[in-house]
Order: structure tokens, then C-alpha cells, then sequence
């Protein structure tokens, strides 16, 4: 009698630990698009030239307004740059996601691997060295280079890991870093072969800002994002069994080659897309899947979305920090993320070295 | 009845060679046990015979099946392993890992249906971990930790069943309790294979047993034939006494001196 009713309230404590669990994701994902709502209204608000709300709402729906200025800046300016700040976090957030997966690494993130500085370097080569190729090749080309980075990363970091006796995080965001800084000294001295007018466009390679983008960063953007995040939800399960160790997933049937392979090739277009349009955002794809972890726990499916829309919301925040924060100077969101990313990353290093 | 066999199998590393030219037949459901020195080739084996590593020569083969050949998926619905000292991820709970066995069966369209939160909680069940399976698995003792990979290869729900070194950091009564564990499912007609270092163990519990050394079988068959000092000292370099049980009459093995 005893044991069952044992059993009974055991099975229905777990019942409610996983309905406990779904509806937290739920809460979790409303709260963050709540928060990014709020922020994007504060975007098209706040500025060095503000905007009541009411009149932002006017705006929006292309009603009368007093000030014809406000049309340009609302929709011409505010709207499309919150638009392309919330993609890039999203984009960085779910590729930091897989990367962290896929290296099982919580140091790794698209800008900490080189990936980003690839990507960079691919996009820059095409911009600089063939100034005629038309522009929806420049995504392409920054895969490319991305790619091309994750490749050596393998060669120099990855490939060696078993034999290494452990896993070693470290060495292979040193290895990570240093392709970084090849990457972007060859990205800068590419840039002295450009028009001036190229160059000055393409500082943005270098710094991570979403400064001047407009609605053609939205549609550069859009197709990458509608193809990309569904599909990092679709490698969500492979990952979960990935993070057990290679003997333990191909045991349990997991193509290993093929699944990693096709996250990584998800992840660098992700984060290489966000480069053609933001340049190298860092810390993003670092610190949104570490706090998404802490709200939602490790397994991908609830980890993945809730990286993306934190991702989102940190990029608007920090632009609309660096925006507000002493106009009319802007402070690029790339160096707003930079001051919290940095000690961030430090105390990862020190919890680790403690543990 | 599923039969696994190696034909003159060849595995190594890179250009190591570890295994050589091994042919074995595993008896289908029966209990076989791996033995032998630290570093001879009992987890490489173990990797060969669940298809991780492919062979330098031979095959091995699962109803006269090349294994290699198989999709790999479709495999494991029938043949699980469990590797020597896996890691957790860092903050996933019994539960989660355990429910990671379920990857196998489940497919895009169903994903985790009734039957996957049957054999979750009977896996829960068999291993005792019910009372755990909220705790990170971070935060369990070694033997718990290790009772939680066991549950995860129950879940997967596999004809035979590879382990490797399942009693490693168990105290005596949980070693006993897996053991017992694995007899218990190998009367439900699972097939079970695992390396095992206590060759008393190994007597008392296998049904058949394999002794390599160097990559090479040195003798297989009944716990009587293949127990005797002489394989002993010839495989671990060590003088022992071995005699009957006196309870169960199997071999009972009492080292007495490493031979220099
Ligand atoms: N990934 C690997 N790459 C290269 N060599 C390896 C690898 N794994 C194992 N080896 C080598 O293969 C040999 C056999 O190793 P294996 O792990 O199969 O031994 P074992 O019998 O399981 O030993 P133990 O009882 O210590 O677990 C050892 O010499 C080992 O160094
Ligand atoms: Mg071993």
C-alpha cells in the first residue's frame, strides 16, 4: 500500500516537473520577446532626435504626422537598423549555440573560434579584389572564408583532441584567437587596396556595428534567418546526443560525421551572414548561450531558441545603449557588448581554473 | 535471435595495429565476458564489435550481416554500447541522459511518444535512480553516475547490449547490484558482452568467457576451461590459486604473487 502510493506520487511529482519545464520555456521565450519589444520601442523612441511613441505608433501605421522628418527617421533609419540589430543577435545567439555544442566548449563562440574574422576576411577579399560581383554573393563569399577558418581550426585544434588525453577548451580559443588576429590583419591591409570611399564602408568589417544599416541589410539578412533557425531546431536532438562524447553517440546511431558537418556548415552561415551586414559582433554568440543556459537548462531544443531571442534582445539593447548613451556620438554595439563580453569571458576562464 | 561474430577482425589506430586477425562468436543470448591485462585490446574490441571503428580486415557480423554495412540507426535499435568512463555534459539531469537511449527509436514525426516514457521509467526502475532523476548528474557520486549510463543504454532497449567496464567505481554491493542487474535482463533474452577486470565476477557471473592478451584471444569457453593458473600467469603474469567455489563450484581465482 505503502509503495504505492510511493510510486504514485512519484509519477505524479515528474509529471509536473516536465509540465514545469515546458511551460517555463514558454515563459522564458515570452519574457525575452517582451523585453526585446520594449527595447525596440525605446529604439524608435529615444535618439538625438526623439520621437514621442504616439507618434512612432502614427508613423508605423502611416498616419498624419506633425513632422514629415519623422517618416525618414522612423522607417527609413530607426525601424530597419532595430530590424537588423535583433537578427544579428539571433543569428550569433543560435550559432553560439551549436558551436558551444559541437566543440563542447563553453569558451567557443563564432568570434572567440575566428570564424567571425574569416568570415570577414572572405567578405572583404570579394568586396575589395572584385568590386563588380554583385552583392548576394557577399554572404556566400563570407561563408566561404568562415569555412575556410573552421577548417584550419580543425587541422590545428580539434582533430587532435583525443589523442591530447582531454578536451582542452583552451587551446582551441588560443588557437581560435589567433586566427582572429591573422584574419584581421589580413583583412585590414586588404582594405588599403580599396577606394577610399570602400574603405571608410568597409571599417565596418572591423568593428562590430549596426550603425547606417537599412531595409537592404533586412532582405540580406531575411533568407539566411528563414532558412537558418528552423534548421538549427532540426539538429537540436543530434546535438543533445553529440554532447555525450563520440563513442557514446555513434553508438546510439548518430552519424557523427554527416550531423557535425551540417551544424558547423548551420553555424558559420549564421555567423557569417551577420558579418556581411554587422561585421564581427563579438561576445554575443558567447554570453546569450550561457545565460540561455542558466534559464532553460543544456538540452538544445529549449537551449537553441532561447540563445536566438536572447542573442536578439542583448544586440538591440546594447545598440540602443550606445545610441542613447551621450549623443549625438554613437558608441558601436560591437564595443557596448565588448564591455560586459570581456570581464564576462574572464570569469568563465577563472570559474573553470577553480573548478 | 541476434548473433554477433567477428571473422578474422583487424582493428587499430592510425597505423597501430591493436586487434589481429580475431575471429569470435559472442553465443546469443548468453552473458560473455571480456578479460584480460590493462592496454591488451578490450575497448578497442568492444568499439569494432559496435561498428566505431572500422576493420583493417574482416568484419564483423550481426546475423552473417556485415555490421558496416548496416544503417547505422537501424543498428542501434538493436545493438547498444556503453563506452569505459563516458562524460556527462556539464548540467544535464539523470533523466535527460537517460532519455538521450530513446535517440534511436525516435524519428522527426514522433518524437517522444509513450512508448520512450516506458522504457525511461522502467530504466529509472531497474538501475534505482527513480529518487534521483532531477539531480544533475554532475552532482552524483561515481557509482551513481555509473548506474545512470547503465540506465541510459537500458532505454535505447537493445537485443545485445555492450559494456565496457560497467562495475568500475561501484562499491561491492552496487557492483553486485549491476551484475545481478545484467543476469536479470539476460533472462528477458538480452545478449550481453562486457570487459571485466574481477575475474571472480567474470566466473561467477558470464556464461562465456574470452581472454585476450596482446590482441589476441588466448583461450574462450566455459569459466572452468578458461580460469585455470596456468592462463593466469601466462596472460597477467601473475601466480595464483585457483579452486572450485565452495558454494557455486565455479573457478575461484586467489592471486598469490606478481611473477617479476
Ligand atoms: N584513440 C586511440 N588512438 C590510438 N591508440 C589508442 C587509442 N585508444 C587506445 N589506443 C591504444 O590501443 C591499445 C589498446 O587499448 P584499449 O583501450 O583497447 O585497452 P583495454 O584492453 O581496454 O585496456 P584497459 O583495461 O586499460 O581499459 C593501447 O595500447 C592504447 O594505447
Ligand atoms: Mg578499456
Amino acid at each position: 500500500m505503502k509503495a504505492t502510493l510511493h510510486i504514485h506520487s512519484i509519477t505524479r511529482r515528474s509529471w509536473r516537473v516536465s509540465l514545469k519545464n515546458i511551460s517555463r520555456l514558454y515563459l522564458v521565450l515570452g519574457s525575452l520577446l517582451f523585453a526585446t519589444f520594449i527595447t525596440f520601442v525605446l529604439q524608435l523612441w529615444l535618439g538625438e532626435y526623439p520621437i514621442a511613441p504616439f507618434d512612432v505608433l502614427n508613423t508605423l501605421l502611416s498616419r498624419q504626422v506633425t513632422d514629415k522628418n519623422y517618416h525618414f527617421v522612423v522607417m527609413e533609419l530607426r525601424l530597419p537598423r532595430a530590424i537588423v540589430a535583433w537578427m544579428v543577435g539571433m543569428a550569433l545567439g543560435a550559432s553560439g549555440a551549436i558551436i558551444q555544442g559541437l566543440t563542447r566548449n563553453p569558451l567557443a563562440s563564432p568570434d572567440l573560434t575566428g570564424v567571425s574574422a574569416g568570415a570577414s576576411a572572405g567578405a572583404v577579399t570579394m568586396f575589395v579584389f572584385f568590386p563588380g560581383a554583385p552583392d548576394v554573393l557577399l554572404p556566400l563569399a563570407a561563408f566561404g572564408g568562415g569555412i575556410f577558418t573552421a577548417w584550419l581550426l580543425y587541422l590545428f585544434a580539434w582533430r587532435n583532441r583525443s589523442t591530447a588525453g582531454s578536451d582542452s577548451p583552451l587551446r582551441l580559443i588560443l588557437i581560435g584567437i589567433g586566427l582572429s588576429a591573422v584574419l584581421s590583419a589580413f583583412t585590414s591591409f586588404a582594405l588599403t587596396f580599396s577606394e577610399i570611399w570602400n574603405a571608410q564602408r568597409a571599417m565596418i568589417w572591423l568593428t562590430g556595428t549596426v550603425y547606417a544599416t537599412g531595409w537592404d541589410d533586412v532582405n540580406a539578412l531575411f533568407p539566411w534567418l528563414v532558412v537558418g533557425l528552423p534548421l538549427t531546431l532540426l539538429g537540436a536532438r543530434d546535438l543533445n546526443v553529440l554532447n555525450l562524447g563520440d563513442n557514446v553517440a555513434q553508438g546510439l546511431g548518430l552519424p557523427l560525421h554527416t550531423v557535425r558537418a551540417f551544424l558547423l556548415l548551420l553555424a558559420v552561415a549564421l555567423a557569417g551572414v551577420t558579418v556581411t551586414v554587422a561585421g564581427i559582433m563579438g561576445f554575443v554568440g558567447l554570453i546569450a548561450p550561457h545565460l540561455a543556459r542558466r534559464l532553460v537548462g543544456v538540452m538544445h531544443e529549449k537551449l537553441i531558441p532561447t540563445s536566438a531571442l536572447m542573442g536578439g534582445f542583448l544586440l538591440i539593447l546594447a545598440d540602443l545603449i550606445g545610441r542613447t548613451i551621450r549623443p549625438p556620438t554613437e558608441i558601436p554595439a560591437g564595443i557596448v557588448i565588448s564591455i560586459v563580453g570581456v570581464p564576462f569571458f574572464l570569469y568563465l576562464l577563472w570559474k573553470r581554473e577553480k573548478a | 535471435m541476434t548473433i554477433l561474430r567477428a571473422e578474422k577482425l583487424s582493428l587499430g589506430y592510425d597505423t597501430t595495429p591493436i586487434v589481429h586477425l580475431l575471429d569470435l562468436e559472442t553465443p546469443s543470448g548468453q552473458i560473455t565476458a571480456l578479460i584480460g591485462p590493462n592496454g591488451c585490446g578490450k575497448s578497442t574490441l568492444l568499439r569494432g564489435l559496435a561498428r566505431l571503428l572500422k576493420p583493417k580486415h574482416g568484419a564483423v557480423l550481426l546475423d552473417g550481416r556485415a555490421i558496416h554495412t548496416l544503417p547505422t540507426r537501424q543498428l542501434a535499435r538493436v545493438l547498444g554500447l556503453l563506452p569505459q568512463l563516458p562524460t556527462a555534459p556539464e548540467g544535464i539531469t539523470v533523466r535527460q541522459l537517460i532519455a538521450q537511449g530513446r535517440y534511436p527509436h525516435q524519428t522527426w514525426f514522433q518524437q517522444w511518444g509513450q512508448e520512450d516514457e516506458t522504457a525511461l521509467r522502467n530504466a529509472l526502475a531497474l538501475t534505482s535512480l527513480t529518487d534521483l532523476a532531477d539531480r544533475v548528474v554532475d552532482t552524483l557520486s561515481g557509482g551513481q553516475r555509473q548506474r545512470a549510463w547503465i540506465a541510459m543504454s537500458l532505454a535505447q532497449e537493445t537485443d545485445i547490449l555492450l559494456l565496457d567496464e560497467p562495475t568500475t567505481y561501484l562499491d561491492l554491493a552496487h557492483q553486485l547490484e549491476v551484475l545481478e542487474l545484467l543476469v536479470q535482463l539476460n533472462r528477458k533474452g538480452k545478449t550481453i558482452i562486457m570487459v571485466l577486470h574481477d575475474l571472480n565476477h567474470a566466473a561467477h557471473y558470464a556464461d562465456h568467457l574470452i581472454v585476450l592478451s596482446d590482441g589476441r584471444v588466448v583461450a574462450q569457453g566455459m569459466a572452468g576451461q578458461v580460469i585455470t593458473q596456468e592462463i593466469i600467469r601466462k596472460t597477467f603474469g601473475v601466480e595464483s590459486l585457483v579452486m572450485p567455489h565452495p558454494v557455486t563450484g565455479k573457478p575461484l581465482c586467489l592471486p598469490l604473487r606478481r611473477i617479476a
